[in-house]
């Protein structure tokens, strides 16, 4: 549900021209990169503080939840509690928790008594894999059919997929993913039902490519299906802006193909406004990467980040925090800077 | 709106005043939005479904949702008993549904109010007084807005506890900040017509300016924003009580999912526990999001596609 409105980035309306010289100077560009870095960084901080403080009120003390199978000493409390440095004051562990983060040493799991850089590392590429297929195929998806439907606004053709795209917008994610698991690896069975590869699969390159190909296509279908309908809904009002414009009579008068106008005229103009809001919707990415990851057993971040509510494990949902929120300041911060570039606009301000 | 008999105050008259324009703008707005077909079947489809909510107590007794009075099989087809089948302990698909539908519409609705109370507030006090505090408000809204919306309820709710007041809190706090920016623009906007320099010059305090100048004409807009603010918070509560983070006393229809795929209704290949509440998300998501867009469209008419 992010990416619905196309919001413009800050600053993006068109500056009253007050006189001065252009601002294509590397001064106009030094001052807006160093505004927009220096917020990205204040929210990562604050991300990064509030972090920590977060997660330690959950309630309950994390030795009793380590321990709940056995009976335990004293002794052996107080060892484990010293292990995980639970026994060191507060201030203490705040500075840990910070210069560990910032030097990538995120201290260990308690779930999986293992780094928690070591798990990151090892899930990462899946989470990847998902969400970026899922991505990709939802961008050229929702700007292809969201172009044409545009272009011929109120046809049958444009009527019908912003009604399907709209029908879909609107399922719940993990819904759809159980619906598709039923009738694709329940009932058809041509889909495996959950997870990455199959243990019987042959260690070579090639049929475990396959295999993972296999396991992603359930995933995948179900990610992009809910998600394209908004970069169609974007793509679309783009398209509406240009369409009326002069230079597309021009391009007609020319003698241009209704492709070719299309194509070559309206489309280019109209992605300018939708490439940033490729980047701001890095935090739909995460969101639907967390639920997808959820149905499907997917091995990524996402299923980490909630088996570890469940357990609870503090250091791992600290870590993953941060590293999802740092992604999504992050790619905005970068659709900030892409936009000094796109859009001249900008620059004058 | 002229033709008014002689007031006994001048007060009175510029309340009656007041209203008669209101009450024509309203009239122009209900036509303009009555002319879009998809508007009115979205107003038609949520008439029906809050109306069935509202009916549930009639028309299933609350002993249907007691998993110790259950009735039917364990997970049984439907029947004629249970038109809908049953759950893992035999209650009806079909009472769980209807009763869930209470629950989700007010947690939506609830989250949404709370949000845009809170969104409209900051952004009307931080595009009016700015300064330091507007700074401030804009720093903060802009952080949970990047933030990932999910990931923060379930690190809130997780932290919070379980309950139905936590989830409103919650979702309330990860969708405040959208309506913010746009409040704050049109505050801005409206900030900079004559009109206020009138107010201003005639001596008109800050909370006259905000709320007879400023709020008046940020609402037909907030409200937009508020239609399309319901279903992300229907599928946010579904999404966390699937999860397993919602109140485990009440029946939700993410709650009823959850149930589903402890239960193993996927492998069961019980469609019948499956569908109905899902598909009821579906029809209510889908419903608000015909209504907010045919009001976006009568707020703000480029939208209708209208080259212009």
């Amino acid at each position: 549900m992010t990416a619905d409105s196309p919001t413009p980035v800050d600053g993006a309306a068109p500056a009253p021209s007050t006189g001065r010289r252009p601002g294509r100077s590397s001064s106009g560009f030094g001052r807006y990169l160093f505004k927009h870095v220096s917020g990205a960084a204040v929210s990562l901080l604050l991300v990064l503080f509030s972090s920590f403080f977060i997660f330690r009120l959950i309630a309950g003390d994390p030795i009793d939840q380590l321990t709940k199978e056995r009976p335990v000493s004293p002794e052996e409390r107080a060892a484990l509690r010293a292990e995980l440095g639970l026994d060191q004051p507060m201030w203490q562990q705040f500075w840990d928790y910070i210069t560990g983060t910032l030097t990538m040493d995120l201290g260990d799991s308690f779930q999986y008594r293992r780094p928690i850089f070591d798990l990151i590392v090892e899930r990462l590429p899946a989470t990847i894999l998902l969400s970026g297929t899922g991505m990709v195929l939802a961008v050229l998806l929702g700007f292809w059919i969201g172009t044409r439907t545009g272009w011929r606004q109120g046809s049958r053709f444009d009527r019908g997929h912003v009604a399907t795209g709209l029908l879909l917008y609107s399922a719940p994610t993990f819904w759809l993913g159980m619906i598709v698991i039923l009738v694709f690896a329940r009932y058809l069975g041509i889909f495996p039902v959950n997870g990455m590869r199959s243990p019987s699969t042959p260690p070579e390159f090639w049929p475990q490519a396959a295999d993972i190909a296999h396991h992603l296509v359930l995933p995948v279908l179900t990610y992009t299906a809910v998600v394209y309908a908004g970069y169609l809904m974007i793509m679309r009002s783009s398209i509406l802006d240009e369409i009326g414009n002069d230079y597309l009579t021009t391009a007609r008068a020319k003698g241009l193909r209704d492709d070719q106008v299309r194509d070559r005229h309206a489309v280019p103009n109209a992605l300018l406004p939708t490439v940033t809001l490729v980047f701001l919707a890095i935090g739909g990415v995460v969101n639907g990467s967390i639920v997808t990851e959820t149905v499907f057993s997917w091995p990524g971040l996402g299923s980490l980040f909630v088996q570890a509510i469940f357990y609870p494990d503090r250091p791992v949902l600290q870590a993953l925090f941060v590293l999802f929120s740092a992604s999504t300041i992050l790619a905005v911060l970068a659709a900030e800077i892409l936009y000094w570039f796109i859009d001249p606009r900008i620059r004058k301000s | 709106m002229t033709t008014s008999t002689t007031p006994a105050s001048p007060k009175a008259a510029r309340r009656r005043l007041a209203w008669a324009r209101r009450r024509q703008s309203f009239a122009r707005s209900w036509a303009a939005y009555r002319a879009q077909r998809t508007g009115m079947i979205g107003l038609v489809l949520l008439g029906a479904i809050v109306v069935l909510a509202l009916a549930a107590p009639v028309l299933i007794d609350e002993s249907a949702l007691s998993v110790t009075q259950a009735t039917g099989g364990r997970m049984a087809p439907p029947s004629a008993e249970f038109p809908l089948g049953t759950d893992e302990v035999g209650r009806s698909i079909l009472a769980l549904t209807l009763w869930g539908s209470r629950l989700s519409l007010l947690i939506g609705l609830t989250a949404t109010v709370v949000a845009i109370v809170i969104g409209t507030t900051v952004g009307v006090t931080s595009g009016h007084v700015g300064g330091w505090y507007g700074w401030f408000a804009l720093r903060i809204s802009d952080w949970f807005m990047v933030l990932p919306s999910l990931v923060v309820a379930i690190a809130l709710l997780a932290v919070l506890g379980r309950s139905m007041g936590t989830t409103i809190v919650v979702i309330a706090l990860v969708s405040w900040s959208g309506t913010t920016r746009l409040v704050r623009a049109q505050t801005l906007t409206v900030q900079s017509r004559p009109y206020l320099e009138r107010a201003r010059a005639l001596g008109a305090g800050h909370w006259h300016q905000m709320t007879k100048h400023i709020l008046p004409n940020v609402l037909p807009l907030v409200l937009a924003s508020a239609t399309l603010l319901v279903p992300s918070a229907i599928l946010m509560e579904s999404s966390l009580a699937w999860l397993g983070l919602g109140d485990p006393n009440v029946v939700s229809w993410g709650s009823i999912l959850n149930r589903a795929s402890d239960n193993g209704a996927v492998s069961a290949h019980a469609w019948w526990y499956l569908l109905p509440p899902g598909l009821a998300i579906l029809l209510v998501v889908l419903a608000f999001m015909m209504c907010g867009r045919a009001l976006e469209a009568v707020f703000n008419p480029r939208l209708r596609g209208e080259p212009s």
